[in-house]
């Protein structure tokens, strides 16, 4: 007898769902044993865990305070995997919208008719995200430039390019020393909702429908399948995949680069510490979940926005150390991750082939483990 | 021993009804969403013989064999070894069975070593690697059963042929006795062909048996025993091959009565439409390929390119497809100037490519067979408006080619990888046939097509050329260029060696220009 782990025949609409479903339930059990080691009540923690996300139209508020840049970074990457291009740089472009958005906002917004100040900065933020994506972009589409690591280093070229300029030449003189640049003029604040959940959630949905759309009843869409799924044979068909690669790059860093503008104009509304916090690498995680689907993405966004603040709420709530917050987001995380892989493989419990002859009617044996 | 060996010589062995099979299917029945693959199938398979499986194009041979293999599982009927009932579940029970497969479409890893390949998934291999003994093995099987590969060759740099060797050197390796081999001649060169028969002779020696798919009758009945004729999913007869002829089994196989040659007229060639000028490439390790190649197909006409596999051929279709760098020469279509074009310039002009590679380059196997069809069209107004598409006007698309080119699918929007061999291919050829304004550039159209379908393809290439369109194809079955080629030209390392009119050309003649032999390097007359 042994365990085989098996690629699927065929994924079934039921296996799509069920996956993910019984992942989470994998998840929360996993994560309850940890609380138990820790002498947390699992139930105590997972209902705080919900009030602090969900509770009440608040945490609701915070939480999608949370996931507006997970939705816009999570869609950005999407559409680069989509193509085969690995995106480590959604961070960078984000940092780099929220940079040219506070820039524009605070040095170039005078003299500007008011209703026009918030539109200039969001173009312009977004503009600067795109344009950022596609020196890797052109560099692995004509010069055959590992994306990775030229989107991983660009990262880090524009973490430290933002906290420079609002520790140096941008800091507020009247900022009694304190690091972040004076606040935005009122005309550069994107509109709030409710608490601080502002507009970006408009643009977020918007996005997605719009992706949704292109990626299904395009041209452009079905170049950008083909790509994805046989670059030769793409290739092979007469479409130009640099160009496609380059356009593709230029809306994943756009719309990274327009999380960026979001936060800046509608939450921190000057620039300071916590623009750059890893919504950029989580969304990886948030497309893997999805994947790669836009209307996903905003679901995955929304439901990982809610662990990310309800764990941060139970270490205020409960008075737990902040490491047992953090413990049990990735425990809810990685079995979530892991239990993806299940909507293509399967475990299946096997005996050797002389012992077990029944066919798997017989068996029932089938499904195990799905 | 002996007397086995003789099986698949002249001589063909007499299968007893009283022997114990090695090997018996019975009632085999396996389901996919819209076809029954196999319905009720039944097999027999005795020591030292070799038993061809015939049928059409989805006809269910391949499915059979990997059900046989483990990969798929049967929803019903019961498989024995040597009377015993088993449950093969994985191609790992296969092997503890002792029985292997070559799949139709290789599966080695590209980047590692021969004796790699070898070891690959072996379960009970210690935690270090002996590749040592596996090497010296291998040097032995090689040896008893004519199999010459170098151990520490990388698969990338094998041919087709030597990778065969490779996958067959793999189920010797694990010391199986029963070998499937899903056509395995569909890439060979007949040189290749025979090797192969002189390496099945040797094995089937040893007291092992093989199942054997292919298309080719004359391959049956050169050295199959015996052979068994699927239909639609279904046992229709297994004979003996000493007591059948090439017309009965394709009978057999298609219900009907099937001619097997196709009308051909006169050729009335009109204006060059395909001009090479001293065309000079390389190949993908970056060795020169195409040392110098001038040809030109008029419109209404088929020049064939013979040749064994790797002398260029490929190369030639891909440059003039403009998917690969020409490094010298240049290359016309319809006057215009095509040197180095990018390949959408070339499908704009009217250049349709019937590429080698099918899965890898030709079709996208995750996208629904309609969408495949649709690879190139898709530009066109029929299917958009502006930049959106317009499903219904591809779905139409799709069922009309799939209804004229009769590919066997279940829906429209199944995926393309779960089709057949041959239906793939006919995915491809209804494609390129539609999409041809000019230009066809044919690599290898017919293989892996049943007799029916073959035939049905060359007609189609004579209608295209009756149409008007200047044809190149390029194959390395000297039937095919001899009865649809109006010019056949041979290439021998990167170069054309040789030119002759269909009607004056010897088989002979050809078969020796091939070979290298008798360099004349003219050029082409026009
Ligand atoms: N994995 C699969 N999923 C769905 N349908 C399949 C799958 N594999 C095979 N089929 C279908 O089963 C039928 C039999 O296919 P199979 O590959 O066995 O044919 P074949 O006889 O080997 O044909 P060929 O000579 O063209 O290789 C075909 O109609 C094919 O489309
Ligand atoms: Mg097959």
């Amino acid at each position: 007898m042994r365990i085989v782990f098996e690629k699927r025949e065929r994924v079934s609409h039921t296996v799509r769902v069920l996956v993910p479903v019984i992942s989470l339930v994998f998840a929360l059990v996993f994560g309850a044993v940890l609380l138990l080691f820790s002498g947390v009540s699992p139930g105590a923690a997972y209902a705080a865990m919900a009030r602090g996300a969900f509770g009440s139209s608040r945490a609701l508020a915070e939480t999608f305070v949370k996931a507006i840049p997970l939705m816009l970074t999570g869609l950005a990457v999407a559409v680069a995997f989509r193509m085969l291009f690995w995106n480590i740089g959604a961070e960078g472009q984000l940092a780099m919208g929220g940079l040219t958005a506070a820039g524009v906002a605070l040095f170039a917004s005078e003299g500007l008719p008011s209703w026009s100040v918030l539109p200039i900065t969001i173009l312009a933020g977004t503009l600067a995200g795109a344009l950022w994506a596609a020196i890797p972009a052109a560099l692995r589409a004509y010069l055959g430039v590992n994306e990775v690591i030229t989107t991983l280093m660009m990262n880090y070229v524009a973490i430290l390019l933002v906290s420079h300029m609002y520790h140096g030449p941008w800091r507020d003189p009247a900022g009694y020393g304190f690091p972040g640049t004076a606040r935005l003029p009122e005309t550069a604040w994107l509109p709030r909702l409710y608490g601080r959940a502002h507009l970006g959630l408009f643009f977020a949905v918007v996005a997605a429908v719009v992706l949704w759309f292109v990626l299904q009843r395009t041209k452009w869409g079905f170049e950008l399948r083909i790509v994805g799924e046989n670059p030769e044979a793409a290739r092979y068909i007469g479409i130009d995949i640099p160009r496609l690669m380059l356009v593709a790059m230029l809306v994943s860093g756009g719309l990274a680069g327009l999380a960026g503008v979001c936060e800046v104009t509608g939450v921190m509304r000057r620039l300071q510490q916590g623009l750059t916090v890893g919504h950029g690498y989580t969304a990886i995680i948030v497309a893997w979940l999805a994947q790669l689907n836009p209307w996903a993405v905003l679901l995955v966004g929304f439901l990982l926005a809610g662990l990310l603040v309800g764990g941060d709420q139970i270490q205020m709530a409960m008075g737990l150390p902040a490491a047992v917050g953090l413990v049990l987001q990735g425990a809810l995380l990685f079995p979530m991750l892991g239990g993806a892989l299940f909507t293509e493989y399967r475990l299946r419990i096997v005996r050797t082939a002389t012992e077990d002859f029944r066919t798997p009617e017989e068996t029932g044996l089938e499904e195990a483990g799905s | 021993m002996l007397f086995l060996a003789e099986g698949i010589v002249g001589q063909k062995m007499t299968v007893g009804e009283s022997q114990e099979p090695l090997l018996r299917m019975v009632g085999i029945t396996k389901r996919f969403p819209g076809v029954v693959a196999n319905d009720h199938v039944d097999l027999e398979l005795y020591q030292g013989e070799v038993l061809a499986l015939l049928g059409e194009n989805g006809a269910g041979k391949s499915t059979l064999m990997n059900v046989l293999n483990g990969l798929y599982r049967a929803d019903e009927g019961s498989i024995y070894v040597r009377g015993e009932r088993v449950g093969i579940r994985s191609p790992r029970d296969a092997y503890e069975l002792g029985i292997g497969m070559v799949h139709q479409n290789f599966m080695l890893v590209e980047t590692m070593t021969v004796a790699e390949n070898v070891v690959l998934g072996l379960r009970d291999l210690s935690f270090r690697l002996d590749l040592g003994g596996v090497k010296r093995r291998l040097q032995e099987l090689g040896e008893q059963y004519g199999l010459k590969v170098d151990p520490d060759a990388y698969i990338w740099q094998l041919s087709v042929g030597e990778q065969q060797r490779v996958e067959i050197l793999k189920l010797l390796y694990r010391d199986v006795d029963v070998l499937i081999l899903d056509e395995p001649t569909a890439v060979l060169t007949p040189q290749e062909v025979d090797d192969l028969v002189e390496v099945l002779r040797r094995v089937i020696g040893d007291g092992k048996a093989a199942v054997f798919i292919t298309h080719k009758l004359r391959e049956v009945m050169k050295f199959a025993d015996r052979v068994t004729v699927l239909r639609d999913g279904k046992n229709v007869a297994t004979r003996l091959t000493r007591e059948t002829s090439p017309d009965a089994l394709a009978r057999l196989m298609v219900g009907r009565e099937v001619l097997f040659r196709v009308e051909k007229t006169a050729c009335e060639p009109g204006d060059a439409v395909l001009e090479v000028d001293s065309l000079r490439a390389l190949d993908d390790k970056g060795l020169p390929a195409l040392r110098g190649v001038s040809l030109t197909v008029r419109a209404g006409e088929i020049v064939g390119i013979a040749g064994v596999a790797g002398n260029g051929q490929r190369e030639l279709a891909e440059v003039i497809t403009g998917l690969r760098q020409a490094m010298g020469g240049e290359v016309y279509v319809s006057q215009e100037r095509m040197t180095n074009c990018r390949p959408l310039r070339a499908i704009r002009s009217g250049v349709a490519h019937i590429p080698e590679d099918r899965i890898g380059m030709g079709l996208v196997g995750d996208m629904s067979v309609a969408e495949n069809l649709a690879l190139k069209a898709y530009r066109d107004s029929a299917f958009s408006r502006g930049p959106v598409l317009h499903p219904e006007g591809m779905r139409r698309f799709a069922e009309e080619l799939i209804d004229g080119f009769a590919i066997v699918t279940p829906r429209a929007e199944t995926r393309v990888k779960f089709l057949s061999g041959g239906n793939l291919q006919k995915t491809i050829l209804a494609r390129e046939l539609t999409a041809c304004e000019g230009l066809l550039v044919a690599v290898h159209p017919t293989r892996g097509l049943d007799v029916g379908a073959t035939e049905a393809v060359r007609a189609q290439l004579l209608e295209e050329r009756d149409r008007g369109t200047a044809v190149l194809l390029i194959s390395e079955d000297l039937d095919e260029l001899l009865e649809v080629a109006d010019r056949i030209a041979v290439m021998f390392e990167g170069q054309i060696v040789g030119t002759r009119k269909t009607d004056d050309a010897g088989r002979d003649e050809i078969g020796l220009m091939m070979a290298g032999d008798g360099m004349e390097k003219e050029g082409m007359a026009t």
